[in-house]
């Protein structure tokens, strides 16, 4: 993919490029570019196939970083682009001109990470969490744990015992 | 030859920002809800219709009924311990997320599979293939009424499910494939009693062309029904079968061969209608297929040598920092695994790319716009959709 990744610098100002197989590659740009970049693989490369689009929540960097993977069938491999955004406040431009079905997964990263596109289709409408009043839930610093301790009861009668100690008990009753 | 209505109708008229100037209290239009709990619908989802007559204007999906954040819960778990949440992430076939979650955790840890694996691997992805055709044909011919052939095709699935028994140890979740190979080579007699299994099914499949496929019904409510224009696969994503019924050989087995694909011989099956039986064909041709490449497998596969890679200890496995994505030809259509690890024995993030994400939301939305109301089941469960894979 050597042969891509020199084309694509001459149109694009590209950042770290991960040659990860033969055929995948992952690129990280700067957010401003990413609109036409991805045109440009779209219908000048043959990356016609918006495989996925989803974030990764880099919390200690305090930024999140979107993958959009793009598939070339005829060429047979794919391209991953990478843009990091700051987690506060975080939004980024919408690419549903570009494919329609990326509404979709700007809607499920608004309400699962919070990351809004502006002018996405019905980006604010709730996808699958119904009534959600927390954090988005798929963020890093969002606690599962907590969450459901504060939300759900108890089911009466039931008791839970902490495995290792649980185990230790009943392997070494007096305390060998 | 089939045109494309999906545009037909712009009533109602559109609002400002696109949505539609639907008002319910009129007596013009009425909301309908098919699903969640509807024999209509595929697994736990919803669709919303707003109805004119007995004509959709306007339909939206809706999911989460079955939401337990596998993506999130693999993140608090070691690799390994992700196994039993993978396989849950789509019922009828889920050997698929075991193979595409172990190969690309192989592939950041830098381990190379036996070659026996592979084939054995090969073999289970088939016989997953097989069954959740099985389940979608009978779901097929169930939404315009033909009760029986599900019947049929689930004794088949059954007897593939003995056979997945007796090589797994389990009937529906295998969790066979694991980081670094399989659990077990093949049990003895194996080969005897599959094929006994594949001759069955192959006795079942004449029976389910004869009264599903050449019957005048299913024929009459199929045949132009449910048109996606070829135009519109890479727009919405389309894979798979529903790609391959509009004539577009998009098939991962061939397009980009993995596990022992490259050995076996076999066509890309396509139909070019683009309709709802031309999806059926499609994957009816796919089950055969699927005998065939069994048989193949059983008859190429090396049967010594080792199954599992010499692996570290796995409650203590850390997996350099990286990326990648995996994916597989799965009965619907492309599934694949976007995993990124951070240096640590967890995952960072693992996001599962799943057929029905793209087929059964924006997709169907869009076809489903000037769809009769009766129309509807058949049109969603020719998309092959399984919800837990849109909100895993």
């Amino acid at each position: 993919m050597q042969d891509l990744q020199t084309r694509l610098a001459q149109h694009t100002d590209l950042g770290e490029w991960t040659q990860q197989r033969a055929d995948l590659a992952f690129v990280t740009v700067a957010r401003e570019h990413l609109h036409g970049l991805l045109r440009h693989l779209r219908d000048h490369e043959g990356f016609t196939h918006l495989v996925l689009l989803t974030a990764v929540d880099w919390l200690e960097d305090g930024q999140f970083q979107l993958t959009y993977l793009m598939n070339n069938r005829a060429a047979a491999r794919d391209i991953g682009v990478r843009v990091l955004i700051p987690r506060e406040g975080a939004d980024m431009d919408s690419i549903h001109d570009l494919w329609p079905t990326a509404a979709t997964y700007q809607r499920e990263l608004r309400e699962m990470f919070g990351i809004d596109f502006p002018g996405s289709p019905r980006v604010d409408e709730e996808f699958i969490l119904e009534g959600w009043r927390d954090m988005p839930p798929y963020r890093r610093d969002f606690d599962t744990l907590k969450y459901a301790q504060e939300e759900f009861a108890e089911r009466p009668g039931r008791v839970s015992k902490d495995p290792e100690t649980h185990m230790k008990q009943k392997l070494y009753p007096d305390g060998a | 030859m089939v045109q494309d209505l999906s545009d037909r109708s712009q009533y109602p008229a559109r609002n400002r920002d696109g949505t539609l100037d639907v008002d319910l209290t009129s007596g013009k239009y009425l909301k309908l809800w098919q699903g969640p709990n509807h024999p209509g619908i595929t697994g736990n989802m919803s669709v919303e219709l707003t109805v004119c007559g007995d004509e959709v204007v306007e339909g939206k999906t809706h999911v989460g009924y079955l939401h337990r954040g596998f993506e999130k819960l693999m993140e608090r778990r070691t690799f390994i311990q992700c196994f039993p949440i993978v396989c849950r992430i789509c019922v009828p076939e889920p050997d698929f997320n075991e193979y595409c979650y172990a190969a690309a955790v192989e592939e950041l840890a830098g381990v190379e599979i036996p070659e026996q694996a592979k084939w054995i691997r090969t073999l289970i992805l088939e016989m997953g293939r097989f069954n959740s055709l099985m389940m979608y044909l009978g779901g097929q011919s169930g939404s315009l009424g033909l009760g029986v052939i599900g019947q049929w095709t689930t004794y088949v699935r059954d007897l593939m499910l003995d056979r997945f028994e007796e090589l797994t140890g389990a009937r529906i979740y295998h969790m066979f494939i694991l980081p670094g190979g399989v659990r077990d080579t093949l049990p003895e007699g194996f080969d005897a009693r599959m094929e006994e299994t594949l001759r069955e099914a192959e006795r079942t499949m004449k029976d389910v062309w004869n009264v599903m496929f050449q019957n005048a019904v299913f024929r009459k409510r199929t045949i132009g029904v449910g048109y996606i224009n070829p135009a519109l696969f890479d727009d919405y994503g389309v894979t798979g079968p529903t790609a391959r019924g509009g004539g577009v050989a998009k098939d991962v087995r061939r397009d980009q061969p993995y596990l022992a694909y490259p050995d076996l011989e076999f066509e890309v099956n396509v139909a070019r209608d683009s309709d709802i039986y031309s999806r059926a064909d499609v994957r009816r041709r796919d089950a055969l297929q699927s005998i065939d490449l069994i048989r193949q497998i059983l008859a190429k596969m090396p049967r010594t040598g080792p199954v599992m890679a010499k692996m570290p200890n796995m409650l203590h496995w850390k997996i350099p920092r990286g990326e990648t994505y995996i994916r597989g030809e799965c009965s619907r259509g492309e599934y694949g695994f976007y995993v990124v690890t951070d240096g640590s024995g967890y995952p960072r993030r693992v996001n599962v790319r799943g057929p029905s994400y793209t087929h059964a939301m924006a997709l169907l939305e869009r076809l489903i716009v000037n769809c009769n109301i009766a129309d509807v089941a058949a049109l969603l469960v020719s998309l092959h959709t399984y919800p837990p894979e849109i909100e895993r």
